[in-house]
């Protein structure tokens, strides 16, 4: 905790100068006077929209049909359910590699782009989201199924207009937590290929981009020198990314006090 | 208020009170014949139910054994007995809700209208549509009063009217004057009493045949338990009504026939199974019960 403590009133006295205005709209530069963080911000949201957009429909399913239709007594549900728990535990490079052999080249050859950089974000924390959703569908009680089941609704209708909506609260904070944990990957990023020097925001889900871990990562390890010194640079964007995460897990804390249920 | 209330459902409820085919479509084409005698309507005191032989077995262990006798139709019956002796099990067959317990098996028949439910032609969700059902514990959805009473109409396609609706099924529920002016707070906020009168007006609000309660009051007071009770004495000019209660006094006041159940030890196995004793005219199974058992247990003398 004090090592953290120290490392974090380092990382705030070299970058809180660089936070301004300017800082969060300029592209990177070898001017280290010059340049910012807009690139890699932009290709951070664009990823971040990416993922969110694969993640929560294919996350919400999944926890459905594992919660509610899957019969345990299958062996091939089962065999889900673990695979599910252990892809949790998977290293996020192997994720990376997962992206490069499949999207980026291979089968679906999407190069190295912001489709490509946040599937593979998605496919790392999708079992973040199926196991927060599992645990706040279970968390309806079953008086409020038997209760619409008893008035005639279909088992699909109660789950579409029960289940779910009273769950919407769970499963958007296991979102958050998962897009905050994706947020912060470099490994997969640079595995598949995300550009470490970018003076264009991405376009297009078919653009090449960047991210601010990958940012941070390249001017670290760039030569710094009296003229151009990118620590300080480093610094600012990794303060930028920590206020990204702080308010994303305020939101879920919030979401989660806000509407968790008193049955 | 009541001849209103009887018209209107006669338009909306036909269908459902003579027993329209409760088979999906597909079964209907298979089996036409069985509707047949089901299309005349019928008349109060007639039986509405039938079981013969029932039998409901949780994953090979009976919870009741070879149960039969006819619930008759505008009257309120009620289903007493100790705790474990299956009433609620009985209960939850009358509308297929044992559908949802794995492991659960009905043998025997259940005859609705004539139609077994159990047959493999018929439509669990098509029987919960007719057959409405109270629980033990109210069990308001997350949602406004508002949405609470709309969502069956609304997931049986009935968008007409639907703010006369609501306030007809609260109205017949006795909620309409305590809520008319807080429809679209959220149905927590009631007390218990009056959730659960919200969750009968739910039930009434999909224009049922039959409403089942399994031990409606035993979460409540007494002032609301009266107030049900109460309710329920009006609702049945209109409905049948099964009710399971562990009160005999509730039985007593209001039902017009009564059932009691009790647990044995099965022969030979060492598992306990609910039987029933005796079924029979209310005020004779309280006043001069044919079975010693019946008599032991009304007069509280075995609990």
């Amino acid at each position: 905790m004090l090592l953290l403590g120290v490392l974090l009133v380092d990382v705030v006295r070299d970058g809180i100068g660089q936070l301004s205005f300017d800082f969060l709209t300029s592209f990177s530069s070898i001017n280290a006077k010059q340049a910012g963080i807009e690139a890699a911000l932009t290709g951070t949201i664009w990823l971040m929209a990416v993922c969110a957009a694969f993640i929560v429909p294919v996350g919400v399913a999944t926890a459905i049909y594992l919660e509610e239709y899957a019969d345990n007594d299958r062996w091939w549900n089962r065999l889900i359910e673990v695979n599910i728990q252990n892809l949790a535990a998977v290293p996020s490079i192997v994720y990376g590699i997962l992206g490069l052999a499949f999207l980026v080249r291979g089968p679906l050859s999407l190069g190295n782009v912001v489709l490509a950089g946040g599937l593979t974000l998605g496919l790392l924390v999708l079992p973040v989201v199926i196991i927060a959703g599992r645990e706040a569908i279970r968390a309806v009680p079953a008086s409020i199924r038997e209760g619409s089941l008893a008035l005639g609704a279909t088992k699909w209708q109660t789950i579409w207009r029960q289940v779910l909506p009273a769950s919407i609260p769970g499963i958007a904070t296991g979102v958050i937590l998962a897009l905050s944990r994706a947020i912060g990957e470099t490994a997969p990023l640079i595995v598949v290929g995300a550009a470490t020097f970018l003076a264009f925001n991405p376009s297009g889900l078919d653009s090449s981009f960047t991210a601010l871990p990958i940012q941070i990562f390249d001017w670290i390890s760039r030569p710094s020198n009296d003229i151009n010194n990118y620590k300080p640079l480093a610094a600012g964007g990794i303060l930028v990314l920590m206020i990204l995460l702080m308010a994303m897990n305020s939101i879920a804390i919030w979401l989660r006090n806000r509407y968790e249920q008193k049955w | 208020m009541a001849d209103q209330v009887t018209d209107w459902r006669q338009e909306q409820g036909e269908q459902a009170r003579t027993g329209g085919p409760l088979k999906r479509r597909i079964g209907t084409a298979r089996a036409p014949a069985v509707e047949g005698p089901a299309a005349e309507r019928k008349q109060a005191g007639e039986a509405i139910f039938s079981l013969e032989g029932v039998t409901v077995t949780y994953s090979g262990v009976a919870a009741v054994r070879n149960i039969g006798f006819d619930i008759a139709m505008n009257e309120i019956t009620a289903l007493i007995g100790p705790s474990g002796c299956g009433k609620s099990t009985l209960i939850r067959c009358l509308n297929r809700m044992n559908d949802l317990i794995p492991g659960a098996v009905v043998e025997g028949k259940v005859l609705y209208h004539d139609q077994d439910l159990y047959a493999p032609d018929v439509d669990a969700v098509e029987v919960r549509k007719r057959i409405g059902m109270v629980f033990q514990k109210p069990n308001p959805f997350p949602k406004s009063i508002y949405d609470n009473i709309a969502f069956g109409p609304r997931v049986l396609g009935m968008k007409d009217d639907l703010d006369g609706i609501v306030e007809r099924a609260l109205r017949r529920g006795a909620l309409w004057d305590e809520a008319k002016d807080r429809l679209k707070s959220s149905a927590f906020g009631l007390s218990g009493g009056q959730q659960q009168r919200l969750c009968i007006a739910r039930c009434l609000a999909v224009e049922p045949d039959v409403i089942l309660m399994d031990e409606p009051c035993s979460a409540l007071d007494p002032i609301s338990t009266g107030r049900i009770e109460d309710l329920m004495l009006e609702l049945k000019e209109l409905y049948s009504i099964v009710i399971v209660t562990h009160n005999m006094q509730q039985a007593a006041r209001v039902s017009d026939r009564t059932a009691f159940f009790t647990v044995e030890l099965d022969e030979g196995e060492q598992q306990r199974t609910g039987r029933m004793v005796e079924f029979d005219d209310t005020d004779k199974m309280f006043t001069n019960p044919a079975d010693p058992r019946t008599e032991a247990y009304v007069t509280g003398r075995v609990g």
